[in-house]
């Protein structure tokens, strides 16, 4: 048995596996399928300050290795959350961290202001990085400047540690991950999905009514372990690496491209036990190679 | 509660493109009840990368049947799967049909079109015995598209058929067979499964005769148990119409609360 501690500075996980936001409901629902408190935290799916409709379907596609949602974050705001699913939540033993949305910065700050008066959540994650709430998926991640405004005001206003969630939808990703950091993010998480487009040949019509998506899954490993090299190269703090994790495996090439800790997406939708089963695998990978702690490998990709 | 099997597959079945399998999973069938489904993994490679939403065909001691058409690569792979080999199911899930109304000896109307008649049988099996008197409405584009009828009339349940192209039983559309039926007789309840063109038909039929109806949706699914969003539906309650989940607030809803045009 590794010591699979993860040491976040701000927040001490008992293992580097989260769930990521959106593919993990507001947790409760895999209460059926695994034990939370086998994992270093859940990631509660984004919320707005008010209950928000989502949009028309189909809001799904399969694609080769992936999965390109537009869900549009259909979710039943800060206060249902707090008064229905919370009281239940915080009573696993992990750690419970919110992905907060808003439509402007005065409902950013909105959601810190009331989730700070809330009891038993140990960290935000600021979705600043979703793509399907705007035209041709803009949000203020696509900016540096955008995200450093942005990440300041809401650094600012909250008394919980704040990682900083990223898009790949950029040019340089290192750059925004600085603007972040120098903002004051206590960490950096990525990636968000890739901004995609299926087409159906036969009716020359896109395969989801938002048009574009997001892609996640397999598909998306390789990007995802390239962005999280060049981030976790270019800040000081932690970064939080996800992109099509399936496995234990993958999980571990993640900590040796630099994330301290890792989130497990999609996967969480076909084997609703995944997260549970990729902290058994990477223990089963550090002890078969004698490595005693999980946290040594971080950053060691030898090039 | 849902559960994870390896399932062996006890028998394969099938006609044309439709396939009926039979396999043993004794805690799935324990808690199973008609409109549930199951969550099919059909390959062990990312691609697909998703499992398969099937609905429940019948229900034998430890065993659950599954009947489906291949419509794509999914139900295709599956399709390949033989006698022996393991499926991997996590299921049931989903709010089946509400049989807690009075069901002894009233009658209900059960209509199937196509691959749709797949949870009808286990309703059927389950009306009958509750003291219901069930009569099932099959309809097919043509006698191919009726595979399991005699699988009704062994169980002892009543079944009409029809065919768009009058190749077996009544000519026309399985709703213009419901509206003859319902001129006969007026049934207690109706429980439709198919494609949604039709399902919206007969919801519209239910509506003119003052007939509940419980209609079983079906959609793309990324989970199956509520977590991604992904297969919503516009189901207006108390008043307010909100997307609704079809894997986990359905897949069976009351045909009085599904809005069909989802432009409004």
């Amino acid at each position: 048995m590794a010591d699979l501690t993860a040491d976040l500075g701000f927040l001490k996980l008992r293992n580097p596996v989260l769930t990521a936001g959106g593919t993990f409901g507001y947790g409760t629902e895999f209460d059926r399928f695994l034990d939370l408190s086998e994992l270093g935290g859940i990631v509660v799916k984004g919320l707005y300050y008010g209950p928000r409709e989502g949009n028309r379907p189909p809001r799904l596609v399969e694609t080769a290795a992936g999965l390109i949602n537009a869900i549009g974050l259909q979710g039943v705001g800060v206060e249902a959350f707090a008064a229905e699913v919370l009281p239940e939540l915080r009573r696993r033993e992990t750690t419970i961290w919110v992905n907060v949305c808003g439509s402007d910065e005065y409902e950013y700050l909105r959601v810190i202001e009331f989730l700070d008066a809330q009891d038993g959540l140990h960290a935000y994650e600021l979705n600043i990085s979703c793509p399907n709430v705007r035209q041709n998926g803009l949000c203020p991640a696509l900016n540096p400047r955008w995200t450093f405004d942005l990440v300041r005001a809401a650094k600012a206003k909250s008394r919980r540690p704040l990682v900083a969630k990223l898009s790949p939808n950029v040019t340089n990703i290192a750059e925004i991950a600085k603007a972040a950091e120098e903002a004051g993010a206590d960490g950096i998480s990525l990636i968000n999905t890739l901004l995609a487009l299926a087409i159906d040949a036969d009716t020359r019509r896109p395969k989801l009514r938002n048009v574009f998506g997001g892609l996640s899954g397999p598909a998306i490993k390789p990007i995802a372990l390239r962005m999280v090299y060049q981030v976790a190269s270019a800040v000081k703090i932690p970064v939080i690496g996800m992109g099509g994790i399936m496995t234990g495996r993958d999980a571990v090439e993640f900590l040796i491209a630099g994330a301290r800790a890792i989130q497990v997406g999609t996967a969480n939708f076909i084997d609703p036990a995944a997260a549970g089963r990729i902290v058994r695998e990477i223990d089963e990978f550090c002890d078969a190679r004698g490595i005693a702690r999980a946290a040594d490998l971080v950053g060691t990709l030898i090039v | 509660m849902p559960h994870i099997a390896h399932a062996p597959i006890l028998r394969k079945q099938r006609w044309g493109d439709y396939y009926l399998f039979t396999f043993r999973a004794p805690a799935l069938a324990s808690e199973a009840n008609p409109g549930q489904f199951a969550m099919i993994r059909v390959n062990e490679t990312p691609y697909p990368l998703l499992r398969r939403p099937i609905s429940l065909h019948a229900k034998e001691g430890e065993a659950i049947e599954i009947f489906f058409k291949v419509a794509g690569e999914g139900t295709s792979l599956l399709a390949r799967k033989n006698e022996g080999e393991t499926l991997d199911v996590l299921g049931p899930l989903g709010r089946g049909f509400d049989l807690d109304i009075p069901l002894e000896g009233k009658t209900a109307y059960l209509i199937g079109g196509g691959r749709g008649i797949a949870p009808l049988f286990f309703l059927g099996c389950e009306l009958g015995a509750k003291g219901a008197f069930v009569k099932v409405l099959y309809g097919g584009r043509t006698v191919a598209d009726l595979p399991v009828r005699d699988k009704f009339e062994n169980a002892g349940l009543e079944i009409v058929c029809s065919t768009d192209d009058g190749s077996s039983g009544y000519r026309g559309f399985v709703t213009a067979l419901l509206e003859v039926e319902i001129a006969g007789r007026r049934p207690d309840v109706l429980f439709v499964c198919g494609p949604d063109p039709m399902m919206r038909a007969c919801a519209g039929i239910a509506g003119r005769h003052k007939v509940p109806a419980q209609i079983s949706l079906e959609s793309i699914m990324g989970c199956g148990f509520g977590a991604c969003w992904g297969c919503v539906h516009r189901i207006r309650r108390s008043g307010e119409a909100k997307w609704r989940r079809i894997c986990e607030d359905g897949p069976v809803f009351a045909a009085e609360e599904i809005v069909w045009d989802e432009e409004l």
